[in-house]
């Protein structure tokens, strides 16, 4: 019996036991704030607590981390709440990385202790596979997300290449056999480095085939990863806290990839095989029949809301875009101001990530009160005189619920049509991620209103206040 | 003791862990969907934990080992260098920006 170790895994219980309390703080936003104190104390004391561990002997590192947290302080504060999606991904790449440094770290240090068990091998192998493809998969998702570099790779459209699907199960058979071969011969570095090499490139083809639109998906499914490869470096440090914590994160994104997907009407297995999304997709332009859209000025969209009881938003990627979440609160406050009910409609996929929107209207200091998730609005859109949709598409579409050739079919939708009148803000009639072209926008009680989001808002928001006395 | 001590380290470490899955799946499907990115922003922050790994390997002296090129600093210490360094821009970054974001979630006056 060892004393002192018991002591500290004592204290990583303490530490567990704030991770799983600062979670739970999330389940409202009242209590989020302190949920995530809590999560500040459990990381402050496991850091404490490794720091004047008997096998930490050196201090240099002390160095690194005053470096690495003003970095991260620095970008964490300057951060727009647009790029969040972004930010998000960058930091599942450094995670994963970290992983594979310490698996590799952890070989040279046992290495000089003695030798590498069969079991560590495999634990080894683990959590630096784990942790090469959570980074090389963050990277390609953060150029993705980010949209504004050239190199192919980086594309929001899917990049397929011919036998794909063939290569990335070679590859993961070429992993799982060198994890063999090193846990049999496990001095070997070579084994180890090679695999971990192959684990890097199969992040990268794992990645590339998915599209824009599915990205919600994406970026949940690298979060569950980073935590999978944290649970599997604490299997190899026998590390209790490291499992535990891994596990919490590794749940919490396969949960969010699991609601993003059913968001979408979508199985897991299609996303990660990808291909779906992106201007290569539409065929309906063969077909397409030239249908009759009406479209509106924002003089009238403005006198139509200003004029009715009830009005919902319901904005998509493209307020995120053009950066229009401060001009809706103008419209949300004068419209309030002049008496009429204004609430928000979120989709669960809106945006790049999960809760995206929400943010971003949180960040214009809209109240969350009046934004309302899917399940609370659908039944109530026929009791909306106005309906403004902005810069979203496919969530939108009716053909979800209508049409059973439609590729959109069964995905849950905001029944914005059936409000009295439905207004879209939108740049032209060009199609949603999907490709499919939206039968909305033919409705009776359906008017698009073209132009960049923000401007178009801003003249909606100046023609209310205008006319007000 | 003597149950605890029947079990290999890796099997106690194979409970944790399912067991965590489990308490994972139960906290998680109690959050709010409002906030799933400040979810995804402090969950990353915390998978950062393994700064605990890093630290064992950044702070890993022993005469045996040999220096790198004329520093003080062997092999294994600078691959933990390294590895702090990225855990620990999580670790501020990832709690940082979930308090920027959730100190804008604010209910009607």
């Amino acid at each position: 019996m060892n004393l002192s170790n018991d002591i500290y895994a004592l204290i990583y219980l303490v530490a567990s036991i704030l991770f799983i309390f600062g979670l739970k703080g999330l389940a409202s936003p009242k209590s989020a704030i302190l949920g995530n104190t809590l999560a500040m104390t459990g990381m402050a004391i496991a850091v404490i607590a490794t720091a004047i561990h008997p096998d930490v002997t050196s201090y240099w590192w002390t160095i690194a981390m005053a470096a690495g947290g003003i970095i991260g302080y620095v970008i964490a504060k300057k951060i727009t709440m647009t790029s969040m999606p972004e930010l998000v991904a960058a930091f599942h790449s450094l995670v994963g990385l970290a992983a594979v440094f310490i698996a590799v770290g952890t070989y040279f240090k046992d290495i000089n202790l003695g030798h590498i068990e069969a079991l560590t091998a495999v634990e080894l192998s683990l959590g630096s596979a784990i942790g090469a493809l959570t980074f090389s998969g963050s990277v390609i998702a953060f150029g993705k997300l980010k949209g504004t570099f050239k190199f192919p790779l980086f594309s929001s459209n899917p990049v397929k290449f011919p036998g794909q699907h063939f290569v990335n199960l070679i590859m993961i058979l070429g992993i799982i056999g060198l994890c063999v071969y090193f846990s049999i011969n496990s001095d070997s570095l070579e084994a180890f480095l090679i695999l971990t090499a192959i684990a890097f490139i199969l992040g990268v083809t794992m990645i590339i085939p998915i599209g824009g639109a599915d990205m919600p998906v994406v970026v949940s499914m690298l979060n569950s990863y980073s935590g999978w490869a944290a649970s599997a470096t604490g299997f190899t440090l026998n590390n209790n806290l490291l499992i535990l914590t891994g596990a919490l994160v590794g749940s919490s994104g396969a949960i969010l990839s699991y609601i993003m997907c059913k968001a979408m009407n979508r199985s897991f297995i299609s996303v990660i095989l990808g291909g779906f999304g992106g201007e290569s997709a539409d065929s309906s332009d063969d077909t397409q029949v030239k249908k009759n859209y009406k479209s509106a000025g924002s003089e009238d969209v403005a006198y139509m809301m200003e004029n009715s009881s009830k009005v919902i938003i319901v904005p998509g990627y493209g307020m995120a875009v053009s950066q229009a979440q401060h001009t809706v609160k103008d419209l949300w406050q004068s419209l309030s101001d002049k008496g009429v009910e204004v609430k928000f409609a979120i989709h669960p996929v809106a945006g790049r990530m999960p809760g995206h929107m929400n943010v971003l209207l949180a960040e214009a200091d809209i109240p969350y009160d009046v934004v309302l998730e899917m399940d609370e609005v659908n039944s109530e859109f026929p009791t909306y005189d106005v309906a403004l949709i902005i810069g979203a598409n496919d969530i939108v579409n009716p053909d979800a619920l209508t049409n059973k050739s439609s590729p959109l079919y069964g995905m849950p939708i905001l029944e914005v049509h059936k409000a009295m009148q439905v207004f879209i803000c939108k740049r032209s009639m060009n199609a949603g991620y999907a490709g499919v072209d939206n039968s909305l926008f033919y409705y009776e009680n359906a008017s698009m209103v073209f132009g960049d989001a923000k401007q178009t808002i801003q003249t909606i928001v100046n023609a209310i206040k205008g006319t007000g006395h | 003791m003597e149950i605890i001590s029947n079990i290999s380290t890796p099997m106690l470490g194979l409970y944790v862990f399912v067991l965590a899955c489990f308490v994972g799946y139960h906290v998680i499907w109690g959050i709010t969907p409002a906030l799933h990115t400040p979810l995804m922003a402090v969950t990353n922050a915390i998978s950062a934990i393994v700064i605990v790994g890093a630290i064992l390997i950044g702070g890993f002296s022993n005469p045996s080992v040999e220096t790198v090129g004329g520093t003080e600093l062997n092999i294994i210490e600078i691959i933990g260098f390294f590895a702090v360094i990225m855990a620990s821009v999580n670790i501020f970054g990832g709690f940082t920006v979930t308090n920027r974001m959730l100190a804008m979630f604010k209910k009607k006056k």
